[in-house]
């Protein structure tokens, strides 16, 4: 009974005929933020960072969907930065929603994964980088798709460390995002033996678009000597003005200079100028991080549904964590999500304005499983409970 | 002894001066190899990021997919001069020649489709919507069936020659790279690079008969990416170029197992058989140079130097 199943399928496949007529419904759920004033005017963050990502990837998995007889429906809910989010997210839930991509701040995803209503759904999250959703914060019912901070700080150390930079200073705004990317800078400086000669909090209000010349080289004056000068200001207010400026002449890395990110206009090996290709003919811009998080999430769903050929979140949840999910995502290796944390295991390129410089896990770095693992908080050190099941 | 190498070396070369006809995607140029001295012979300037590489049936023209142009280019293989273009859709990564040496079935990657060209009249002749990001071409012997792979839609869709409609779709690994029949078209050899494995299907059906996996000692098994794929000369074998794990394997067709792994340069893609049947090449993207391998032994015999990235790979007998 269950082979002659199995051949009904095959047999409607290969004549190119719907095997099935099922739809995976994918909520697109967004609470916009307002972003931090920075000091330069030019390059504000897209407003659909994203969202355009998630659209690019359901084009790519309806195409797929033609020849299984699969389909999606992509519903949008975004949420303006002084509305209810959470109120918003339970109209969605009680609308039927079970699998969704989601782009708010930590407290706003925290508190959908802890509604009662989210328990059995899926959610991928496509924008936070927060250590702590992966740690004690994690939720069973949450998968992420954009690199951690943790990440993305190894991801700079293994460079580092190939490049025998030993002597390096820090200068860190004071915004939480910059306080969690020094964080995981520090963690990873440690992780891989390397240490800080010094390091300064950046904290001034001058306009730096006229004063940098005249304030950097003094602000900078006082740091020990250095070989790189790494920089923390994720929402890229100040440090764009220290490069050049500086009282010793040093590259920078970290938010500015050479960039640890999840991804980058600047990528183009392993078959990713094609989807640099498609996304810029489709967004009229560069991919960024938050795009290729949100088209990854998408991409995996739609791989999930095409193997299991299923709607369930259960079913789909199961297959994402196993090891027989392995994600083509134009990085070179395959993308998977760690069963402990519900992390996607990702190469993390190191980029410059114009060029791809390094991509981690670089030559050398080795793991017992999987290379990939030597980026972030690995099993062993992992302080995520709601996994246990999984692995 | 001198004499006797002296005597070897005029027997072989004048008479089989054959060549071996390489692209190198980063330098928008093709490099001639000269099969037996293994020495370059010319580099003829193409388009830009030239990637597949096939001569017409009669060798008397190269086609050269010129993938950042939008053009496949017909070359006269004798001057190097580029006589025309074809109308190939856009980005056009990897083709094949129909047996009946005038249509050319062509991978647009940018638009999911397959352009059908005629060689002769240079007119489209048919587009297929097949899935994201086509690649990998193949043609069954007698000509009446197409393969075109979807790197990003994971799948092989097998095209009715005939309606130019799809017959059947195959889902396979993850980013199917080449589609290959076997030489009698009774089998179709499917990559996928990132999955790991290729897959082979019975082409009376379509029916999956089976996959193989590949391990190799020292390697990360993410490492090992199956790309191109050629039959010995004979069709007891079937060389299998492993991308960034940097080797060749040697699968028997019967089987299915790996008989061999050849180490060669880094970032294998594709590979060519030399005319006489007698030497295996293989381009090596990230050390732009291209193996040769002594088919018979299964050795790496020598390693020529070519363009930047170099990446398809075809030979043309020019003995007169």
């Amino acid at each position: 009974m269950r082979i002659q199943w199995l051949i009904g399928v095959c047999a409607a496949l290969l004549l190119g005929a719907p095997a099935s007529s099922e739809t995976l419904r994918i909520d697109w759920l967004e609470h916009q933020v307002t972003p931090p004033p920075i000091l330069s005017n030019i390059a504000a963050v897209p407003e659909s960072l994203g969202l355009d990502g998630t659209r690019l990837a359901i084009g790519d998995i309806r195409t797929t969907g033609r020849f299984t007889g699969q389909d999606y429906a992509l519903n949008e809910t975004v949420i303006a930065p002084q509305d209810d989010f959470l109120g918003a997210a339970k109209s969605v839930l009680a609308d039927g929603a079970k699998v969704l991509v989601v782009k708010a701040p930590a407290p706003d995803l925290l508190a959908l994964a802890d509604l009662p209503e989210a328990k059995d759904v899926l959610i991928l999250d496509a924008s936070t980088q927060d250590d702590a959703l992966r740690g004690d914060d994690c939720r069973r019912n949450v998968l992420h798709t954009a690199p951690s901070y943790a990440m993305r700080a190894d991801a700079l150390a293994q460079f580092i460390l190939f490049k025998k930079w030993r002597k390096l200073a820090l200068i860190s705004g004071q915004l939480p995002e910059d306080l969690a990317f020094t964080a995981a800078l520090k963690r990873a400086l440690t992780k891989f033996g390397l240490t800080l000669a010094g390091e300064k909090e950046w904290a001034f209000d001058a306009d730096m678009r006229r004063a940098a010349a005249a304030e950097v080289p003094l602000f900078t004056q006082d740091l020990p000597d250095h070989d790189l000068l790494l920089v923390s200001d994720e929402p890229g207010d100040f440090a764009r003005y220290i490069a050049y400026n500086s009282w010793l002449p040093r590259p920078l890395a970290g938010s500015e200079g050479l960039k640890p990110v999840g991804w980058s206009g600047v990528v183009e090996q392993y078959g990713a100028a094609q989807l640099q290709n498609r996304f810029r003919e489709a967004a009229g811009r560069e991919m960024a991080q938050g795009d290729f998080a949100a088209w990854v999430a998408v991409a995996a769903l739609g791989e999930a549904f095409t193997r299991t050929q299923s709607t369930d979140p259960a079913t789909l949840r199961r297959y994402l964590l196993s090891d027989e999910f392995r994600l083509a995502g134009f990085l070179g290796r395959p993308l998977s999500f760690r069963n402990w944390n519900g992390q996607l295991r990702q190469p993390i390129p190191l980029v410059t304005e114009r060029a791809l410089t390094a991509l981690a896990p670089l030559e050398g770095f080795l793991h017992q499983t999987n290379e990939l693992d030597t980026l972030g908080i690995d099993a062993p050190e992992s302080t995520c409970a709601a996994f246990g099941d999984s692995q | 002894m001198i004499r006797a190498l002296l005597l070897t070396t005029l027997l072989a070369s004048p008479a089989f001066a054959d060549e071996v006809w390489v692209t190198n995607e980063a330098d928008n140029t093709v490099s001639v190899i000269d099969a037996n001295s293994l020495k370059v012979l010319h580099s003829f300037d193409t388009g830009e990021r030239p990637r597949g590489i096939t001569f017409s049936r009669d060798f008397k023209r190269v086609y050269i997919c010129a993938s950042d142009s939008d053009a496949v280019q017909v070359m006269d293989p004798d001057t190097g001069e580029i006589l025309h273009d074809l109308p190939s859709g856009e980005d056009p990564e990897q083709f094949v020649i129909a047996p009946d040496d005038r249509l050319l079935y062509i991978a647009n990657e940018d638009d999911a489709i397959t352009t059908v060209v005629d060689t002769q009249t240079r007119k489209v002749v048919a587009q297929i919507d097949v899935g994201v990001e086509p690649e990998g071409m193949g043609i069954s012997p007698d000509g009446k069936v197409q393969v075109t792979t979807s790197e990003t839609t994971n799948m092989a869709h097998w095209i009715d020659t005939e309606t130019h409609k799809i017959i059947a779709n195959s889902l396979v690994d993850p980013r199917p790279r080449h589609a290959e029949f076997s030489p009698d078209g009774a089998q179709l050899w499917v990559s996928s690079e990132i999955g790991g494995t290729v897959a082979i299907f019975d082409t009376s059906d379509h029916s999956e008969i089976g996959k193989i996996s590949f391990t190799l000692k020292g390697v990360r098994p993410e490492k090992i990416q199956p790309v191109g794929m050629r039959f010995s000369p004979d069709a007891s074998k079937v060389f299998i170029a492993l991308g960034p794990a940097n080797h060749i394997a040697v699968v028997d067709a019967k089987t299915l197992e790996v008989e061999k792994y050849i180490l060669v340069g880094r970032r294998v893609w594709h590979m060519a058989t030399s005319p006489d049947q007698t030497k295996l090449f293989t381009t090596n993207g990230v050390s732009g140079d291209v193996t040769v391998i002594d088919i018979a032994t299964l050795e790496p015999i020598d390693t020529v130097k070519v363009g930047r990235f170099p990446w398809g790979a075809a030979a043309r007998p020019t003995s007169k």
